[in-house]
């Protein structure tokens, strides 16, 4: 289904924005609650305290394990502390390690892919000789490596991260930038006497950084994913901060058959998360591509 | 071609070695060390703790340890012992390693067989309901991580069906009932994630190459709808499709630690965890080094297959 056609070539059955959001809203359900999931998460990760009944670290041991009810609405876990409380206040922590790894990484991947395609030649060649080291090694190996090199903690996990998600970053960025780079207004600016630096942040940025951009958001979960698998192995955030990979981990070693809601909520978290960021990223990317190519109208 | 595959093959060698120093080096910035994983928690007398070290090597400068390892990465040992079992390191990888192909063989041939015809089918009924459908499911196989899917799926399997897989992994040629018991699972879910990687590709490519004017030439003189994707359009696919095939494949040989751990497998994964954990430099590093060595190859052949699947396609140099 072209998703341009509905706004485009038939008339909307009611016109002005109503119809346009209606339109959204029959057309593409999913995304619209993506969409809207935004302004909600951010005021749960500003305020968490809004939303979560509890304190996530109180233990009631009197009410451990119990299931979800009224009062706990995901249950308690083996020390009876809210898991509710624990979900919300543990978004805090996967989605500061996601985002933040995204930010580092694509800054110096875009900057890296940018400067390799630039300039060609030897560097270009050594760096990518570089960057194929660093792709060897699957994203949770390096992460695993450095977690244990520097020891578990929140800002390892962020680099560590980082440094997983950064190669694939550079070696997009520099995918993009090799074609602009080729283009006769990049040879004009060149010819022009413009510095390279103007070159780059006025010509090929522009055009090369949109495709990037939109792989970069989907990159978030997997950010997020690592972090919790992490967290799983135990080599993550240390024990009093409440994250989901923990959480999961405890939950499933200790009481799985007994409390599964233990488990099963905060996975169920992190599911919505990274189903968040697959769809904004896939969606991005098609309304780059529809951008740049206007002769295919695919959605994926 | 010859000259090609020989000269990437060359080119492989100083790629390691940036590998070994990175991952060398890496591992020695770490605090604390094996000694405290051998001894445990008990409380030892220091020169115990120092002779140990003297003895497994690690009071000696640090540029000794490191040509002592890269000898003994080259002369055949892959790498020399673990420091934790005392077992050489080839004979571990030589353990660890069927198990992590195995599964990795048998994700990636059901979802080959699985993605193919699905892909096709959501690229030729574009928009309407079974194209839908599909990509609704392979939506999930993107967005759901395969930590929450194993743990659901062991919770389901033992609370409705009171089963649970076997906790002991025997190979197939020793035991292929409890194997498929215990492989089946893992499978499942790793498929489920790769044949949707798969089947978004196959979709996307074949969209591009069914509105080229090739194909539209071809539907006007008559050819078969069979004949036209067969023909026509699956070879242009063929490419993408190779591609993230060989990218799955690297994945699942060195980032499914994980599963491998939930469900046991004493597969490479959940052998460079344990490892990592206890701090066997000698064991994390030939793995992370043989870990780099596999997608390298990998790499070297999907260029090679490139050729193959396209002729247009040439190396020269």
């Amino acid at each position: 289904m072209s998703s341009s056609d509905h706004y485009s070539r038939q008339r909307p059955f009611l016109a002005g924005w109503f119809g346009i959001v209606w339109a959204m809203v029959f057309h593409h359900p999913v995304m619209v609650l993506a969409f809207l999931m935004l302004p909600l998460l951010t005021l749960l990760l500003l305020f968490p305290d809004l939303l979560a009944p509890y304190d996530p670290v109180f233990q009631n041991v009197s009410e451990r394990l119990s299931p979800p009810s009224s009062e706990y609405y995901f249950g308690t876990d083996g020390f009876g502390r809210d898991i509710f409380s624990r979900v919300v206040y543990g978004a805090r922590v996967s989605f500061l390690v996601g985002f933040l790894a995204i930010v580092i990484a694509g800054t110096f991947g875009v900057s890296v892919g940018t400067f390799s395609a630039y300039c060609g030649g030897k560097p270009d060649l050594f760096i990518q000789r570089f960057i194929d080291v660093l792709l060897g090694f699957p994203l949770l190996v390096i992460v695993v490596i450095i977690a244990v090199a520097m020891g578990p903690s929140g800002k390892v996990m962020i680099v560590s991260i980082a440094l997983g998600l950064f190669p694939q970053i550079a070696r997009l960025s520099r995918a993009s930038s090799l074609a602009i780079k080729e283009s006769d207004y990049v040879d004009a600016a060149r010819v022009l006497g413009s510095h390279p630096l103007r070159i780059i942040a006025r010509h090929i940025l522009p055009n090369s950084l949109p495709p990037v951009l939109a792989q970069i958001i989907g990159y978030f979960g997997v950010a997020v994913v690592a972090e919790t698998a992490i967290s799983f192995i135990g080599l993550g955030v240390p024990p009093p901060t409440p994250s989901w990979g923990r959480m999961i981990q405890e939950g499933s070693r200790h009481y799985f058959e007994v409390a599964p809601w233990a488990t099963v909520f905060p996975g169920l978290a992190l599911s919505v998360t990274v189903f968040i960021s697959v769809i904004l990223g896939d969606k991005t990317q098609n309304w780059v591509r529809l951008k740049t190519s206007p002769s295919r109208k695919v959605d994926l | 071609m010859q000259r090609y595959i020989a000269w990437r093959l060359v080119l492989i060698a100083p790629t390691l070695l940036v590998a070994c120093t990175l991952v060398f080096l890496v591992m020695r910035i770490l605090p604390g060390d094996i000694t405290f994983v051998i001894f445990g928690d008990v409380a030892v007398n220091p020169e115990a703790r120092e002779f140990l070290r003297d003895e497994l090597g690690l009071n000696d400068p640090l540029h000794v340890q490191y040509g002592g390892w890269l000898w003994k990465m080259v002369n055949g040992e892959f790498g020399g012992h673990s420091l934790e079992s005392d077992e050489q390191i080839a004979s571990m990888i030589g353990r660890q390693l069927p198990v992590t192909l195995l599964l990795t063989v048998y994700t990636v041939f059901f979802s080959i067989f699985i993605s193919v015809p699905f892909g096709i089918l959501s690229a030729v009924l574009e928009g309407r309901w079974p194209d839908r459908f599909i990509r609704a499911i392979t939506l999930g196989g993107l967005a759901l991580p395969h930590l929450l899917v194993a743990l659901l799926l062991l919770l389901g399997l033992l609370l409705f069906f009171e089963w649970s897989p076997p906790i002991i992994y025997y190979p197939p040629w020793v035991n292929p009932w409890s194997h498929a018991q215990l492989m089946i699972w893992p499978t499942l879910i790793l498929t489920w994630e790769c044949s949707s990687h798969l089947v978004r590709v196959i979709r996307s490519s074949m969209l591009d190459v069914i509105r080229q004017p090739y194909v539209v030439t071809a539907q006007s003189k008559g050819l078969s709808v069979y004949r036209v994707i067969v023909w026509h359009v699956l070879p242009n696919v063929m490419i993408p499709l190779l591609t993230m095939v060989a990218l799955q494949v690297g994945t699942l040989i060195g980032g499914v630690l994980v599963l491998e751990i939930i469900f046991g497998l004493p597969g490479l994964g959940r052998g460079f965890v344990q490892a990592a954990i206890s701090r066997d430099y000698p064991v994390v590093q030939s793995l992370a080094v043989f870990l780099i060595f596999v997608s390298l190859i990998i790499n070297l052949l999907v260029d090679v297959m490139y050729r193959f699947i396209d002729p247009r396609i040439s190396y020269s140099g």
